[in-house]
């Protein structure tokens, strides 16, 4: 999908004003640090873990402009793995995370070659059915435990040092693995390689006349894409000591949509706010007599009709104004 | 009693009227969705949600008003239809000039929509929908025992698609139809109405989920969760037929009902997923699609 260019946000011009950014990202990590003195432990982790997703599909969307309807299949599964090795072949978590994100690249490997034959919306559609294989494939293996998933996942001590039972030490970890991922993200983002996956999504036909083998490209963005929502999942599954068929449902595909279209497709930090929202609005809907679908369908239907940069892509589009 | 590859005939012909039944629903489906794409280039998320508002219009129908199958029959298409005319007027007209990809998520959050609210009010569990009196009963035909409602079912969708490709490919109206696919402009240059038509299609298209509903009430019970895990299959039969024609949709649609009803019998665990690994298999070896035309 092509993002408007003339609303090129300003964080992907981050090095043009590096201070600035620096600033930025320090005051985040600060308030990151000190959030869970603040707020719930496992609410904030819940959040990262989703945020992390979030920019995973982000940088097939935002900055290759693939949809993927089908990033449930990698989160989900993953956590399928992580809980499995860690639970029943007694892994250690940082291992049982490893597991996941190999699992998940090999994923979206086969997702990858099947689905870049199609473009737009076949890729869509494409995506979206071979995770649905994953749904039944989860709901019928007999490792999966069907309807009940994986329960009681021991979370561990990571690296034999840190004991992920206390929450705190656990809180950290979660973020220590998303400010990773999102770094990771940042620098392919900025790398020559983003570049050229930026350039496919503005124009894929002169990218190819330009000599780039824009498949290679598209898959080499799905895996790493994969891997990172895998990983997502696999400490999601830590977190919550759980893996559930809920993370494998299409509707899941549909949140991570949801999240990067309301915080802002293309725009780095856009996801991460969109996860907090759609977190926090889930969690408080939960304790109302209101249909979540529902609400969140609402919000879909609006982001697409009236904001489709989203809410960070609004604000960068508003302070680009100013600056202009 | 003689037996066909170890699987007694009774077993092997009720599997396969079994897929026949559930690739007529296919066919339906993506017979709305082609047409739909085809005048407006939207994959419409919704086609499954408004599958089950058909069936439940029927339901409501019956339960509260007291209008039977056949009065539904009528009511609910033209229901859903309006239904679709009123929200291709007011939200997809829209998103035309965008990316075509904006088109299905607004259709996902309908369908997020419409299926939360029908969950919120009916519940999850399905509601009984009786079946006419005028089709109890059914045929012994020696092999098999044949109810008379799923013949019925069969008979009434594969003629509506007929019918379909019928109008679209043989009348008047149709090539107007294609024509404005083609070139909308140059049609409108023609003095056609080509909004109004795009608004008919829509509705039309919706109107066909919303029949498959009612022909489905009484052979899978009403309820909000319907529509929503036959959708994703659907999109699968439409990714292999491709979007080309609408004979291939149709074709795509029972050819896969079928295959689905013999994997039930020699492999029942795969029998979910058959539909997807196909659809792996047609994009390795055709990535447009068996009767689809590369773009």
């Amino acid at each position: 999908m092509s993002v408007t260019s003339n609303s090129t946000p300003v964080a992907l011009r981050g090095s043009a004003n590096g201070a600035g950014t620096v600033m930025i990202a320090a005051v985040l990590l600060l308030l990151a640090v000190a959030a869970p003195f603040v707020l719930y432990p496992v609410f904030l982790m819940k959040v990262l873990c989703f945020a992390l997703f979030a920019c995973a599909f982000n940088l097939l969307i935002g900055f290759a402009g693939l949809l993927s309807f089908g990033h449930a299949a990698f989160f989900g599964g993953a956590a399928y793995i992580t809980a499995h090795v860690v639970k029943v072949w007694g892994w250690a978590p940082e291992f049982g995370l490893l597991a996941a994100v190999v699992v998940a690249a090999g994923l979206g490997l086969v997702f990858g070659l099947i689905a870049i034959r199609r473009q737009g919306i076949y890729f869509a559609m494409i995506t979206l059915a071979l995770s649905q294989m994953v749904f039944f494939l989860a709901l019928q293996l007999p490792f999966t435990h069907g309807e009940d998933g994986i329960q009681g996942v021991p979370r561990g001590t990571l690296f034999g040092l840190f004991d992920l039972n206390q929450p705190l030490t656990m809180y950290y970890a979660v973020l220590a693995i998303f400010v990773a991922g999102f770094a990771l993200i940042w620098r392919t983002v900025h790398s020559p390689f983003g570049q050229v996956l930026k350039a496919i999504r503005e124009n894929e036909p002169r990218a190819v006349s330009l000599g780039y083998r824009t498949d290679r490209y598209k898959l080499v963005a799905f895996v790493l894409s994969a891997s990172l929502a895998g990983l997502a999942g696999g400490t999601k599954a830590l977190v919550f000591q759980l893996a559930s068929l809920t993370d494998v449902t299409w509707q899941m595909s549909g949140e991570v949509v949801l999240m990067t279209l309301l915080g802002g497709m293309g725009t780095l930090l856009g996801p991460v706010v969109g996860a907090g929202l759609v977190v926090t609005l889930e969690s408080y809907l939960a304790s109302t007599s209101l249909p979540v679908p529902v609400v969140i369908g609402c919000i879909f239907v609006v982001c697409v009709l009236v904001f489709r940069r989203g809410i960070v892509g609004e604000v960068m589009n508003y302070l680009g104004k100013n600056r202009a | 009693m003689f037996q066909l590859l170890g699987i007694p005939p009774q077993a092997l012909f009720g599997q396969l009227l079994l897929g026949l039944i559930n690739g007529s629903f296919y066919a339906l489906l993506s017979l709305g969705l082609a047409v739909i794409f085809g005048m407006l280039n939207v994959i419409n998320f919704a086609h499954g949600a408004l599958y089950m508002v058909g069936a439940f219009v029927a339901w409501l129908l019956l339960t509260s008003v007291g209008v039977g199958y056949w009065g539904a029959l009528v009511l609910a298409p033209l229901t859903v239809g309006l239904l679709g005319i009123v929200l291709e007027k007011t939200m997809l007209s829209r998103l035309y000039k965008l990316d075509h990809l904006y088109g299905l998520l607004l259709t996902f959050g309908l369908a997020l929509i419409l299926e939360g609210a029908f969950r919120h009010q009916y519940g999850v569990s399905g509601q009984p929908y009786p079946i006419p009196d005028a089709l109890k009963g059914g045929q012994n035909l020696g092999f098999m025992f044949l109810p008379n409602y799923r013949a019925w079912v069969v008979i009434a969708s594969l003629t509506i698609c007929f019918g379909t490709w019928f109008a679209i490919e043989r009348t008047k109206l149709g090539a107007y139809l294609r024509a404005a696919t083609e070139n909308p402009t140059l049609v409108q240059a023609f003095g056609i109405n080509v909004p109004v038509m795009v608004s008919l299609t829509y509705g039309f298209g919706v109107a066909l989920a919303g029949l498959a509903g009612v022909l489905a009430a009484p052979i899978y019970q009403v309820s909000p969760l319907m529509g929503s895990n036959l959708i994703i299959v659907v999109f699968a039969v439409v990714v292999i037929g491709g979007m080309g024609s609408i004979l291939g949709a149709i074709v795509t649609g029972l050819g896969l009902g079928l295959l689905e009803g013999l994997t039930k019998i020699f492999y029942p665990e795969a029998s979910n997923i058959v539909v997807f690994v196909i659809m792996a298999i047609v994009l390795l070896i055709k990535p447009a699609g068996l009767f689809g035309r590369e773009r």
